[in-house]
């Protein structure tokens, strides 16, 4: 990989500030040129290419493979298989922290789900090695695949999603619904999705030695070289990791996968850099995915439209050899102020690969759910549904009583509601046509996402000539790490964007933590907040101290950072350049760390949580079912937002994927088998341009002193949330039709004519 | 993925000679076929490249008023060609509906006749499929079955055929013009693909070396210009197949019907024409009460296969709707959503 050259061009405006400038993909002319180098574009010299065998059962083992065939084809360099491959210095089924993930690096010819990997053939082609792969012919003892909600006894697992309890309650539910005057009682289910980056898990493995050099992409550097370093009995700075692009991760590049692990064994095996690379069907697997939910939600209703209490029950799935619960029903804690709720889960085994965080993981699932339920009971009160909301409008976190940090949805659903004109809505379904006939239909989900931190390190440095460096193992899935991050560091240390050397993408870099949970900007940025600010106190220190500095005796208070220079806050008459204050000093560099992390205090004291209001408009054929979106207005409240470009294109993909929740997308299971039967693009159905209209997205402003230092929220998951609520929402007002399956079919809306 | 070899043959008598030989298969686009051949559920030994062949890609009228169609000529090409558009209007508004715009792009009119069916199953090379694998049974007969065949299907095979192309061309009469070992030949399009019965890895009527070098419209076919509309509920807006789809044709006169075309997608093995609809349809007035008589009578002999009795009842709403909309008359342009229920809505944009 060559220096990274990023732009700022086009050039931006400037009032002061980096932050809160709409700037563009500083790598953004790297990616239309083809000149970003994602891991699967590294070809080290004398690299071979490895390409995965996997098993077409979902349960049973592996009796033969024919590897002498495989070998036998022109090119094929080896075959790795349980009983040919390096040894690791750690059995994969042990799970040594919580965030340890079992994988299939062929340690047994044991076979728990379709698609897992059974053998890899290293070969000097892509071709051969594919051929090779092929030959195998394996021969299977199978078993009876688990397959779907009743494959077996339920039970309740320990935790849900990341140490939530199972179960969870405030106030007495049956009392609630006993007590109400409305009460609605009804069962949703979800499918099984799988998360679909554009770029495939890739990996390009060198070693050099007891050295070992990755290409591959990574929402976690730091944790996927930890996960490296306990397989191959390596100290963890023997691993250099480079990540700088990601074509998507949404989850499924957090962990390091088994292909991936299995591609740095096939170098280690044949002693040659090895690249791999999975096939689009090969990712319906080993690589996590939505687990599906049947979620029943139970709620009550006061004379007034006020509810008496919330039961919302989840039953998901999880693999056969793993634990991950899709936490859906804990959708339910933070939205409705209902004086009972109550939350519980429950879930079957199956022969899947072990479900893992997929884009807003029991946040997206549970919405749907309870953004159809509330619109069930706000219809079965006989009120719309925005002034149903407003009515149990939580004033404080429903299942806690503790204060939000900050809460603007009450601006999201006026502001939302306005730009749509939801007070034109028609209280009953089916009553809008448009000129050609078709529904009409108007919908609405509120979006709720929890405000999270991480851990993150940084490195800010300033240069005797004056320009800056911030460096930060940061991730880009795509979602404009490299822009907004350097914004923020550029401020952080008083400098414009193009005289700040930002660094960011390799494990060699301070640990950014993990991108995930909406919570990268916020974390990483924090670290770089941190870094900067404690860089420019030492800076300021240096030139106070000096006699010889127009600044001496300003003391560190007295000094703000601007432009290059430090200037005496009292007197902006009196200032000196970065530059100089090390030229005097003779200096040649000035460094200083910094660090992103929660505040205990401040989480135990406040709920933190951004929020939002999604209006759909839907059309539908009132004979042939098929349902078109047609508008989408999201307003969104996240506290302070960083580059409204990059947070607007991060709402628009949340809001689309809500789309494709209610209508598309959807892994078909065959029921006998356990094999994934639309395992590729052209039948897994997510939105295509056709089907996404003009959306609309506002930022409503909030200022949060408590998330973080910088008042960061977050915004890579909530806008799938409320989103799909709101099209199932306008599916029913457009047609009378409630269908709690989803996706929304055809069939479900082919009512008698 | 299997070695092969591959030939580039000069004229059409060495590509039918070439194509002859047992496991060879014909090359033009590939669309299809590259796809079948990376997933291992084409296997052929020999691939006839006949995308150089001259002479294979135009669009001609001939002297008694038939329109002429090359093999070669591109979806989009075709769909594209304003006097084509005009002449046969629902064939244009079936093409744009179909795939993505890349793929129209590359995509033959020979090669969309001769298109696989998209049966998971069959694409699934794990699974029991007697159109793949003769005899070994049918995994979709009892599986993930919703989007499969109500009409014309077996124990052996409950596939459909997928193209949209094909469903207007049977309307219209259309005739394959065949170059094979014994010279050239030609065929009612309508003729061209079987339906399953116990033999559902035999398609079509074509033997080996068989070569379609045209697609002809016969004269009669542009008397429907004025009354043409396909239509295509599908999944989603754009690039998805037909989970039912309908061409109908109308010649009206003096306010009646003097003929109808009809023929359906995406319900059986191959594009159906429903000529019982037709006759239903012949010299009554355009109106609703017909339209409903003939989806009835276009539906007779329907049975699910599986998870799938709702496409009888869909598939007979859009015999009614594509009549409706056909006696209401072509639309000037084709709409900027070809062939959807969507295609009116205003401020649309191409796709």
């Amino acid at each position: 990989m060559s220096e990274l050259i990023l732009t700022s061009a086009p050039a931006h405006l400037r009032h002061g500030s980096n932050i809160g400038q709409p700037l563009t993909r500083r790598d953004g002319i790297l990616k239309v040129t083809g000149q970003a180098t994602y891991a699967a574009d590294n070809h080290p010299p004398g690299m071979l290419f490895a390409v995965i065998a996997t098993a077409s059962i979902a349960r049973g083992r592996v009796v033969s493979l024919d590897v002498a065939a495989a070998k036998r084809h022109p090119g094929v360099v080896d075959v790795m298989t349980p009983e040919h491959k390096p040894p690791l210095a750690i059995d994969p089924e042990i799970k040594t922290n919580p965030f340890v993930f079992r994988m299939e690096v062929l340690q047994s010819n044991d076979i728990r789900y379709a698609n897992q990997a059974i053998a890899v053939v290293i070969a000097e082609t892509l071709e051969a090695a594919t051929e090779g792969a092929a030959l195998l012919a394996p021969a299977y003892e199978v078993q009876p695949a688990l397959v779907g909600f009743d494959a077996g006894e339920s039970f309740a697992p320990p935790v849900v999603g990341v140490g939530n309890p199972t179960e969870s309650h405030r106030g007495d539910v049956e009392a609630g619904l006993a007590a109400a005057d409305k009460q609605i009682d009804a069962t949703y289910e979800t499918p099984p999705q799988y998360h679909n980056a554009m770029e495939p898990h890739a990996i390009v493995a060198r070693w050099e030695g007891d050295k070992l050099f990755l290409d591959t992409p990574s929402q976690a550097m730091v944790m996927a070289r930890g996960r490296v370093a306990e397989l191959f009995g390596l100290a963890p700075e023997k691993i250099h990791i480079r990540s700088p692009f990601l074509g998507g991760g949404f989850g499924s590049k957090g962990f390091l996968t088994g292909p991936q692990i299995l591609g740095v064994m096939a170098a280690k095996l044949v002693g040659k850099p090895v690249k791999l690379v999975l096939r689009r069907e090969q990712m319906y697997g080993p690589v996590g995915h939505r687990a599906p939910t049947r979620q029943r939600l139970r709620l009550g209703t006061d004379g007034e439209g006020r509810l008496t209490a919330l039961d919302h029950r989840a039953r998901t799935v999880s693999s056969t050899f793993d634990d991950f619960y899709e936490p859906a029903a804990d959708a339910s804690h933070t939205l409705y102020a209902a004086p009972a709720i109550r939350t519980s889960h429950d879930a079957v085994r199956v022969n899947t690969g072990t479900p893992l965080f997929m884009r807003a993981p029991g946040e997206a699932t549970g919405s749907i759910a309870l953004e159809s339920a509330i619109d069930e009971m706000a219809s079965a009160c006989g009120m719309d549904p925005l002034a149903f909301r407003l009515k149990n409008y939580a004033e404080v976190e429903p299942m806690t009583g503790r204060p939000f940090s900050s809460k603007a949805l009450r601006a999201c659903y006026e502001q939302g509601a306005a730009r749509f004109g939801w007070a034109k809505r028609p209280l009953q379904p089916r009553q809008m046509r448009d000129d050609a006939g078709l529904l009409v239909g108007w919908g609405m989900g509120t979006a709720t996402f929890p405000a999270l931190m991480f851990q993150a390190e940084a490195r800010a440095a300033i240069r005797r000539d004056g320009s800056g460096v911030m460096e930060i193992g940061a991730h880009d899935m795509g979602q404009g790490a490299w822009t907004a991050l350097a914004q923020i560091a550029a401020d952080s240390v008083g400098l414009d964007i193009d005289r700040l050397d930002f660094k960011s993408g390799t494990s060699d870099l301070p640990d950014a933590g993990i991108a995930g949970g909406s919570a990268h900007t916020a974390t990483a940025g924090a670290a770089i907040h941190s870094a900067g600010a404690a860089v420019i106190a030492k800076l300021a220190d240096l030139a106070t101290s000096d006699e010889r500095s127009p600044l001496f005796g300003a003391g560190n208070a007295g000094v703000i950072a601007r432009e290059g220079r430090l200037i005496r806050r009292d007197d902006e008459s009196r200032s000196e350049s970065y530059a100089e204050i090390l030229a005097r000093a003779g200096v040649a560099e000035i460094e200083a760390r910094g660090t992103g992390a929660p505040n205990p205090a401040a989480m135990e004291q406040y709920a933190m949580h951004a929020h939002g209001a999604v209006f759909a408009e839907v059309k539908v054929d009132p004979e042939l079912g098929q349902v078109r979106l047609t508008r989408m207005v999201g307003a969104f409240a996240a506290g302070r937002i960083v580059n409204p470009r990059m947070v607007q294109s991060q709402l628009f993909g949340g809001m689309i994927w809500g789309l494709s929740f209610a209508l598309h997308e959807e892994a078909i299971t065959d029921r006998r088998s356990g094999r994934i039967m639309n395992a590729n693009l052209g039948e897994y159905h997510i939105p295509v341009n056709a089907d996404v209209p003009p959306l609309d997205v506002i930022t409503v402003e909030e200022h949060d002193p408590h998330v973080n230092a910088l008042g960061i929220k977050g915004v890579g998951e909530i806008g799938i949330t409320g989103s799909a609520g709101a099209v199932a929402n306008a599916v029913w007002h457009a047609t009378g039709v409630r269908v709690r399956r989803f996706p929304i079919r055809i069939e479900e809306l082919l009512v008698p004519s | 993925m299997k070695q092969f070899d591959y030939v580039r043959p000069a004229t059409v008598t060495e590509a039918v000679a070439a194509a002859a030989q047992p496991g060879a298969v014909f090359l033009a686009a590939g669309t299809n076929l590259l796809d079948l051949m990376k997933g291992g559920v084409s296997r052929p030994d020999r691939l006839v490249d006949v995308t150089h062949l001259d002479g294979l890609d135009g669009i001609e009228t001939l002297a008694d008023g038939s329109l002429r169609i090359g093999a070669l000529v591109r979806n989009a090409d075709l769909a594209h060609d304003a006097e084509f558009a005009r002449s046969y209007p629902a064939v244009a508004e079936a093409l744009l509906s179909g795939a993505s715009a890349q793929l129209r792009n590359a995509a033959t009119v020979g090669g969309n006749l001769l298109q696989r069916t998209r049966c998971a199953y069959f694409y699934d090379t794990a699974s029991r499929c007697n159109k793949r694998a003769p005899g070994s049974g049918c995994d979709a007969r009892d599986g993930e079955n919703r989007s499969h065949a109500v009409l014309g299907w077996s124990e052996s095979c409950i596939a459909t055929h997928p193209s949209d192309f094909c469903v207007p061309l049977v309307a219209l009469d259309a005739i394959v013009e065949i170059e094979g070992r014994g010279g050239r030949r030609e065929i009612a399009l309508v003729e061209l693909h079987r339906l399953p019965g116990d033999a559902p890895d035999r398609e079509s009527v074509l033997e080996p070396g068989d070569l379609i070098v045209a697609v002809r419209l016969p004269p009669a076919a542009r008397g429907f210009a004025a009354h043409a509309r396909y239509l295509k509920v599908r999944e989603r807006t754009s690039y998805a197949f037909a989970v039912v789809s309908a061409a109908a044709a109308l010649r009206i006169e003096n306010g009646r019907i003097a003929e109808a075309r009809l023929a359906l997608g995406g319900v059986a093995a191959k594009p159906w024409r429903a000529r019982a609809a037709e006759d239903v349809l012949k010299g009554v007035a355009p109106i609703a009460d017909a339209f409903q008589k003939a989806a009835r009578r276009a539906l007779e002999g329907a049975k699910p296969s599986g998870d799938n009795a709702f496409k009888i009842e869909l598939a007979r709403r859009i015999v009614v709707r594509a009549l409706t909309l056909a006696a209401a008359g072509t639309p000037a342009r084709i709409p900027a959503l070809p062939a959807s229920p969507f295609a009116s809505t205003s401020g649309a944009l191409h796709v």
